[in-house]
């Protein structure tokens, strides 16, 4: 009897345990947010939001400062669509080859393997960038020098596609083998069944995958800080040096003193990154939630 | 509150470091060379450990007024707002020249130019200026190579040569090395780094204020030392506090500025601080001597 409700009671305990755990990772998003809204939205007394909006951001000017974020957002928006572009094909590709054609043995290097790009540091990546990447381009394009957004999109889309092709990989083969047999069976080719069976049913699953691929490309910031040139210019073509809000915010916060305007309107540039990617978060939760009800 | 205050009291005193431990930051120009001294220091003196990180002279100064650092590394000086606002914070901050540096102007060894005027370099990196043709040179398009707003070499090549902004196409590199790196593969490029980190990959350009001045290379010693190459500047050391006798810092200042340091500031490819800054510094010793 007593010992019963001995368990009853720690039952009772574990699950609070883990309830706290849960509530813990709201409260602390919760005060993150706080945080950079508190801090980010005192730059408004000084900053107009038409200023804000503006072309030119260059705090620590000759003359006026200016505090337009467009450019900065031009260059975190183009590295995100350009990396994407080059992520996604390639990153749902290997996860089809990995899942459905590689024999098992194949499998087994080849998974651990990609997985092993997540492991390189940042700054090897940059590096290599640096070095090999970036005078390659320049000899590809016939351009001056290899510092801009194709440069930096290509390395950020290395670093999201272990991301990409784990997390699909892991969908395709969630789809259930009835699929592959009925497929089969109709008469369909191997090919046919990937591309009209298998990855229509993992859709929703890739699309999560590339999402959180986005997230990652977003928030890269020392490969970016190394290799896309980092000029103030609003960028046009992708040949063009572009410096997103990420390393806007690296360069910067390591001069400023605390409290003054500055460092306001980095944590304002924080606070838009910041719910860009929440934003990027809940269109994937909605996206995907909506596809499993419809269904 | 009286108990935060008492709490962040006792929190400084913990963060502050043993007498055997120097921390300085700041310019990248300087890193190389103090990075240098400090291992010759450390050599003489084992129980010593001296940190030197760079970041540029902006971090270095933001680190000092923030009472992280004992010493920042300076390559412009430290600005009258930067020095109210170490007060505010009870850091006193002293003055020190340890080298002096010809700012170079850089370009690939390729390209055909060897010389420049001030004018002209402000003019190209204000962007007003963007083809090589404009100034003597081939048809071809510039590609400006220039330092992050966190850099003492980006903020005096503002005040002393272009006197306005630079132009927004300028590539934003890391550092001297990141700029050396960036010309010496570009066809197109022009860059400014101290003379520390000049190589045989790229080339220096004489230099001249004017037009009808002498064109001057960076690597003349005695016209950096008179003052004749344009774009000569101190390089400087502020101290968190008088460095008093027998302290590290001072103890570091002095080894600095001895014979066998100069002959290191030689070694880094800069010159030692001219007759004007010696006698600065000497003051500044003969204040915290007595």
């Amino acid at each position: 009897m007593g010992n019963a409700s001995g368990e009853g009671v720690k039952e009772r305990l574990i699950a609070l345990f883990f309830a706290a755990n849960g509530i813990l990772t709201i409260v602390i998003l919760l005060g993150i947010f706080l945080f950079l809204a508190i801090i980010g939205l005192q730059a408004f007394y000084e900053i107009s939001i038409i200023e804000f909006l503006g072309m030119d951001w260059n705090p620590d000017a000759y003359g006026e400062p200016a505090w337009g974020i467009l450019p900065l957002l031009a260059g975190t928006v183009y590295i995100a669509v350009l990396s994407l572009i080059i992520a996604i094909p390639l990153g749902v590709a290997s996860a089809i080859y990995i899942a459905e054609i590689a024999s098992p043995p194949l499998r087994e290097i080849l998974k651990p393997a990609i997985e092993m790009i997540a492991a390189i540091p940042s700054v090897v990546l940059g590096l290599i960038g640096l070095i090999i990447l970036a005078p390659w381009i320049a000899n590809i394009f016939n351009l001056p020098n290899g510092l801009n957004a194709l440069t930096a999109s290509i390395l950020v889309a290395i670093m999201a596609l272990p991301t990409i092709i784990s997390i699909s990989e892991d969908v395709i083969r969630a789809v259930p083998d009835s699929y592959r047999e009925a497929s089969l069976a109709l008469g369909s080719t191997r090919w046919q069944t990937v591309s009209g069976v298998i990855v229509p049913a993992a859709s929703s699953g890739i699309v999560a995958a590339s999402m959180l691929g986005l997230g990652r490309v977003v928030g890269e910031t020392m490969v970016v800080l190394m290799v896309a040139g980092n000029s103030r210019l609003f960028p046009v073509s992708i040949f063009d040096p572009v410096r997103p809000i990420t390393s806007t915010i690296a360069i910067e916060i390591k001069e400023v003193v605390q409290g003054d305007l500055h460092f306001q309107a980095l944590f304002a540039l924080g606070l838009i990154l910041f719910l860009m990617t929440f934003a990027i978060n809940l269109a994937s939760d909605i996206f995907l939630t909506g596809r499993q009800m419809g269904r | 509150m009286i108990i935060i205050l008492a709490l962040s009291g006792c929190l400084d005193k913990d963060n502050a470091p043993t007498p055997d431990t120097l921390d300085i930051k700041g310019s990248d120009t300087l890193v190389q060379l103090v990075s240098n001294m400090a291992e010759a220091y450390m050599l003489d003196h084992p129980s010593v450990e001296i940190s030197v990180t760079g970041g540029g002279s902006g971090t270095g100064i933001a680190s000092l007024i923030n009472n992280e650092v004992d010493i920042a590394d300076s390559s412009r000086p430290i600005r009258s707002r930067e020095i109210e606002s170490a007060a505010s914070r009870g850091v006193e901050v002293w003055e020190f020249v340890i080298a002096r540096d010809g700012l170079t102007i850089i370009v690939n060894p390729s390209n055909p130019l060897d010389r420049l005027t001030l004018d002209e370099v402000g003019a190209i990196y204000r962007g007003e200026i963007t083809n090589w043709k404009e100034v003597g040179g081939e048809d071809r398009e510039i590609t400006l190579y220039g330092r992050q707003s966190t850099s003492g070499t980006y903020e005096f090549m503002r005040e002393r040569v272009l006197k306005a902004d630079y132009s927004p196409n300028m590539l934003n590199m890391e550092g001297n090395k990141a700029i050396v790196d960036g010309v010496k593969n570009d066809l197109s490029g022009i860059g400014y780094i101290g003379i520390g980190y000049l190589t045989d990959e790229i080339k220096a350009l004489k230099l001249a204020e004017d037009r009808g001045s002498r064109y001057v290379s960076p690597l003349d010693e005695n016209l950096i030392e008179d003052g004749t190459y344009p774009l000569t500047r101190p390089l400087y050391q502020y101290t968190n506090g008088m460095p008093e006798v027998n302290t590290l810092p001072y103890s570091f200042l002095r080894f600095e500025l001895s014979d066998e340091g100069l002959e290191i500031v030689r070694n880094a490819g800069y010159y030692p601080p001219n007759p004007e800054d010696k006698m600065n510094n000497d003051e500044k010793f003969r204040l915290i001597e007595d």
